[in-house]
């Protein structure tokens, strides 16, 4: 009795959310108009890579901050290290991951390139060459991380420091996040990579500080 | 041709609703982890359909993908600290 009337719910709040959907009118503001007339001095052809980067670059800039806040707030619980996997992975998948791997950094490497013309992105290329890291995490042949050194700190917070630079920097052409018309493909270039990397070991510590399996099976 | 991708559309939104309602009913976790997986892979294609490619690039990557191996690697991560003692075999 009670499963059906909690199904019957759920059916007519769904109808109710499909009638409320269909009776939408036409958004308030349609944006698509000044985003296509101002392309031309964005720095790039893609126009969601022009306002991820350069339009809204605010959104993005905090985006990223939320993510390494949650790298923070995992690395701030500080979990003992676990014993390492059951058994030592299969040379086969050990040998897949080899041969998978460098046509993933190719494909990551693509993505953020192709952003700047095309579907593509810091976020995109930075996930594919996180999910590298992770298949040879998985595989036995790249060891969990423990407390970051130095030099993982610079890679994890490089990208968010390397974009409030440029920002910064740019504060004497105009406002915070404003990029000169003539440098801004280069500067939107600039910061993309710097993302990408540091999204890949940010994605990357997710999985690899949680593992807390810093023996690996080399 | 219109009527092809109409009926594409409907198995696509069948499909979709199918592959969350089993990974919700799952009884067992990892086959729910794996459905979850199917689901957003799936979710790329619909936002794909909706001429929406570069969410359908995040979905796969960071939503059907490095979720999905993150929720296995946890299932792991539970269930060997349910049974230590196999590991120090």
């Amino acid at each position: 009795m009670k499963r059906w009337s909690v199904i019957l719910a759920a059916i007519a709040l769904s109808v109710a959310l499909i009638l409320a959907i269909l009776e939408l009118g036409p958004a308030g503001i349609d944006l698509r108009l000044p985003v296509a007339e101002n392309m031309a001095s964005s720095g790039v052809t893609h126009p969601v890579t022009a306002v991820l980067l350069n339009f809204r670059g605010y959104d993005t800039l905090l985006e990223v901050a939320v993510l390494l806040i949650a790298l923070f707030g995992i690395l701030a619980v500080g979990m003992e290290p676990l014993p390492s996997l059951v058994k030592p992975a299969d040379p086969m998948l050990q040998r897949l991951a080899r041969f998978a791997c460098p046509l993933v950094i190719v494909a990551g490497v693509y993505l953020l390139w192709a952003g700047a013309f095309r579907p593509g992105g810091a976020f995109q290329a930075g996930a594919l060459l996180a999910a590298a890291i992770v298949l040879l995490h998985l595989s036995g042949l790249w060891p969990g991380w423990g407390t970051p050194s130095w030099r993982q700190r610079l890679l994890l917070s490089g990208g968010f420091a390397v974009f409030l630079a440029v920002s910064v920097a740019m504060m004497g052409f105009g406002a915070l996040l404003e990029y000169p018309q003539a440098y801004a493909g280069l500067l939107i270039l600039l910061i993309e990579s710097g993302l990408t990397l540091s999204l890949a070991a940010i994605l990357a510590g997710l999985f690899l500080f949680l593992s807390r399996d810093t023996g690996g099976n080399p | 041709m219109i009527s092809v991708s109409l009926s594409f559309d409907l198995l696509l939104a069948g499909a979709l609703l199918w592959s969350a309602w089993r990974t919700l009913a799952a009884r067992r976790i990892d086959l729910a982890i794996v459905m979850f997986i199917v689901f957003g892979l799936l979710m790329t294609i619909a936002w794909t359909r909706l001429r929406a490619p570069d969410i359908g690039l995040a979905e796969a990557a960071i939503g059907a993908g490095l979720t999905g191996a993150l929720l296995l690697d946890a299932l792991g991560a539970i269930r060997r600290k349910k049974s230590p003692s196999k590991d120090n075999a």
